[in-house]
């Protein structure tokens, strides 16, 4: 199959191989398991259970919140003892509303409807299975399902991104060299569920066993495998990005600010997939998920399947952390995730790994150069952004330019800060002037919307108080002075006439 | 390598510092400048020595001025390496205040008054070159003569007694040590009249192509340029443009009429072209930044140098194109955005 490339990108060391030399384990069962009602991109979910109900294994606790959302289960079965803020792993290291479940140890399950056959079902059905089984892209983003099921066009190309670019995350790899033929059934539910005509799975070359397992699988497979490709792809970070691998398989570049499915593409993870295959084979929810824990902290780096939910500080613990020597514990990459405020945030439905780093790893004052145009962070970035020009109008508070420069397109991959020589922390200044500019638009929305408001009260008053002018005057037409005399004079007269006619009846009283 | 970083990415690329870049240019530099010492005598050391201690000095000064901690920019190499670049503009027997009036004014004028490292509009090396050049115009066409033709040569004390204090040993006078440089003989010849190969013929300063002794140090220069390429320290992307837009433009004027005008060769060879292509027209700071944009600047600047040499009043003009173009990179880097990802074009 003919490959593309796409602008930029780096290579990095992959740091793979100390995580994958140990099988899959399962992590034990906690005590508590923490449920964020916002695991995934969009409306948090709005809790279904009250403290002191016992919920089952697989029970639905809390339903999608709005369109863009996704409902969550318990992960086990036990009695929900709280829900309230708590940490969860958010950059902005603050609370949020989560349900707490002290587990029994009985796994006890909810009913589970099987299907043994999906193509029985329609598409539609597929689709609210996946939605009501709570899954979310588990490549990251955490974007729910079932919507990028419904494309509402037709799909050329079904996209399985197995690429896992980032240094040291290797759940996908270990899903796809133990679960192979889950990940390719998931893929032809997929496939049935948005019509797709042909199936890339792409992993990258790094990951010679997961693309030997899926070849494998695929060998066995009696249905459908005609349409499906495993493809190995160059091994440059950020292939796995969404639009990259899209452009890496298909030569085609998903419009700025547009939709794969523009282009007739659907990309979904390989885990995702694995995921839909038990919702719609089992019927179970989303409840696990594999996450690598590694780094130079831990003892036995390995990835496990975990419970969503499962304190992080337990999954460390698991791994044999040593916890006198641990500085930080990334969630994610190195390159996109994002540093834990607190270890005993849960691990959610997009963790796909804890990264630790060793006391004396890590640099704690980087110098920071002036930059100096060099231009290596415009020839890493994938997206062909001038980063420098970014970094020059984002320090001068210069919006209007920045966008110019097409801020928004800029994917926050970190390959610029990586590669600055002057050490200069690029994407936070990216971040910042996006959140400068979103709270700018919002201001103005607002602003906006008061001067509005404020228009059309102006307005509404002087309408009103022309239209009870208008009906006042309706209401005594032509009334002058002289007028008024002559009715006050024929008031009296009438006063006087009745007076003289005092005791006596009258015709017109 | 991780980094402490409230947002990610946290590790950082080991392989390149921007006190690295400079001094692997200062290192690519070296060759050509023990070449030039070695052919034009203990001057070009001296100018040396004395530019970086003067640019040391000037940024410390400054710095302190500005409130500003000596480190990490008085150890990050740029001052050393302006000070390196100008001192090869500068003639070998230089006199001490001359050299410390250029560089004085590269660093304190040209770089820290426009805010430092990085934030310097116009190449500072250049912007003290050409205030010497103007202020100076004589002092700096006292140019030595290669050890190759010259019959007296000054020790290391007699040089520094010159440099120093303007008194050269007795019997012996500056016009005896010094010559005009190729550029400047072929410029004058040529407006006298006389044809090209006549003129090299008839002047020893001429070798087989540039002048002799100046096409080694050239030919160390243009390696130490391919290095930083290879080291990818710089992208290729203004050399090539500028020797090529050199070449290609001397090359039509040499085909219309080579009688009266030099080779392509002689105008890569000669001068500062090598020296401005590789080491200061790829300063980042004052340079276009997209490779489209830098393939516009350096041609840009390839071909105000045939123009200034050809018809203008200096012999070289490779400072006066780099600081014109300097002038002209924002425009440039306006107009030559790339196309990003997902923005219309073919694929879009």
């Amino acid at each position: 199959m003919k490959l593309w490339s796409f602008h930029g990108g780096i290579a990095l060391p992959g740091h793979k191989q100390e995580s994958t030399g140990n099988p899959l384990r399962t992590a034990p069962l906690p005590r508590h398991l923490i449920l964020p009602l916002s695991q995934h991109l969009g409306v948090p979910a709005e809790p279904l259970v009250s403290v002191g109900d016992k919920v089952l294994k697989g029970e639905m606790i809390a339903r999608p919140g709005g369109f863009v959302s996704a409902p969550l289960h318990a992960s086990s079965s036990g009695t929900v003892i709280a829900i309230e803020e708590r940490p969860v792993p958010h950059p902005s290291g603050l609370s949020a509303p989560c349900i707490i479940i002290e587990t029994d140890g009985e796994e006890r399950w909810t009913t589970l409807q099987q299907q043994s056959d999906y193509r029985q079902l329609e598409p539609a059905t597929i689709r609210e299975q996946i939605r009501q089984a709570g899954i979310v892209g588990l490549g990251g983003a955490g974007f729910p399902s079932y919507i990028k099921l419904n494309p509402g066009k037709t799909v050329r190309t079904l996209i399985l991104n197995g690429a896992e670019c980032e240094p040291y995350i290797t759940c996908d790899d270990i899903l796809m060299r133990e679960r192979a033929e889950e990940v390719l059934q998931g893929l032809l539910i997929i496939r049935h569920a948005v019509q797709a005509l042909h199936c890339i799975v792409a992993i990258e070359e790094n990951k010679p066993e997961a693309f030997h397992s899926m070849q494998h699988a695929l060998q066995h497979f009696s249905e459908g495998a005609n349409a499906i490709e495993i493809v190995s792809i160059p091994a440059r970070y950020p292939a796995g990005g969404e639009k990259q691998l899209i452009k890496v398989l298909t030569g085609q570049e998903v419009p700025s600010g547009g939709l794969p499915i523009q282009l007739g593409v659907v990309c979904h993870n390989v885990a995702t997939a694995a995921a839909v295959f038990r919702a719609v084979r089992y019927g179970e929810p989303l409840l696990s998920r594999i996450v690598t824990v590694t780094g130079s902290a831990i003892a036995e780096p390995c990835n496990l399947e975990a419970l969503t939910g499962t304190p992080v500080m337990e999954l460390l613990a698991t791994c044999g952390t040593d916890f006198n020597v641990l500085e930080e514990v990334i969630m994610g990459g190195p390159m996109m995730g994002i540093v834990l405020a607190d270890h005993e945030v849960p691990l959610v439905k997009t963790g796909n790994c804890l990264l630790t780093v060793r006391r004396g790893e890590m640099e704690q004052h980087p110098t920071v150069m002036p930059c100096i145009r060099c231009g290596k962070c415009a020839d890493a970035c994938p997206v062909s952004l001038l980063p420098q020009q970014l970094y020059w109008h984002a320090r001068a508070k210069e919006f209007d330019k920045i966008q110019e420069q097409n801020l928004f397109d800029c994917i926050e991959c970190g390959c610029c800060a990586y590669v600055c020589p002057s050490n200069i922390p690029l994407v936070q200044y990216y971040r910042f002037a996006k959140s400068e500019i979103r709270e700018q638009q919002e201001q103005k929305r607002k602003a906006d919307l008061a001067r509005r408001r404020h228009e059309q009260r102006e307005q509404r008053l002087a309408r009103e108080k022309a239209e009870r002018a208008a009906r006042h005057a309706r209401k005594k037409p032509g009334i002058t002075d002289e007028k008024k005399k002559a009715a006050i004079q024929a008031a009296l007269e009438r006063a006087k006439a009745s007076k003289s006619k005092q005791g006596a009846p009258t015709d017109d009283v | 390598m991780f980094k402490k970083a409230l947002s990610s990415p946290h590790i950082h690329c080991p392989d390149f510092s921007t006190r690295g870049l400079m001094f692997q240019v200062i290192l690519a530099l070296l060759p050509a400048a023990a070449a030039y010492a070695w052919l034009f005598g203990w001057g070009v050391v001296i100018n040396m020595l004395l530019a970086i201690f003067v640019a040391l000095g000037s940024e410390a000064v400054m710095l302190s001025l500005r409130g500003r901690p000596l480190q990490p920019s008085i150890g990050d190499g740029s001052a050393i390496l302006t000070a390196m670049l100008l001192a090869f503009a500068l003639p070998p027997l230089a006199p001490w205040w001359l050299t410390t009036i250029g560089v004085a004014f590269a660093i304190v004028v040209a770089k820290q008054l426009y805010g430092g490292l990085g934030f310097n509009p116009f190449n500072p090396a250049m912007i003290g070159y050409v205030v010497l050049l103007v202020s100076f115009p004589r002092e700096l066409t006292l140019w030595s003569l290669p050890a190759s033709l010259s019959t007296q040569t000054l020790d290391l004390s007699a040089t520094l007694s010159y440099v120093f204090s303007g008194t050269l040993p007795p019997g012996l006078t500056i016009d005896a040590l010094t010559s005009a440089t190729p550029l400047d003989v072929m410029k004058t010849q040529l407006r006298l009249g006389h044809a090209t190969g006549e003129i090299m013929a008839a002047h020893p300063v001429f070798g087989l192509v540039g002048g002799k002794g100046w096409i080694w140090v050239n030919l160390l220069l243009l390696a130490g340029g391919v290095w930083l390429i290879y080291r990818r320290v710089i992208s290729w992307h203004i050399p090539a443009a500028l020797l090529g837009s050199l070449f290609t433009v001397s090359l039509l004027f040499y085909a219309l009429d080579p009688q009266h005008a030099p080779s392509p060769l002689f105008h890569l060879f000669s001068g500062a072209a090598i020296l401005g292509a590789f080491f200061i027209a790829t300063d980042p700071v004052t340079a276009a930044t997209s490779n489209i944009g830098r393939i516009w600047y350096g041609a840009g600047i390839g071909l105000l140098i045939f123009v200034i040499r050809s018809w203008g009043g200096f012999p070289d003009g490779v400072a006066f194109s780099v600081l014109l173009m300097n002038m002209a990179a924002p425009t440039i880097d306006h107009y030559t955005r790339p196309r990003v990802f997902g923005h219309g074009g073919k694929d879009g």
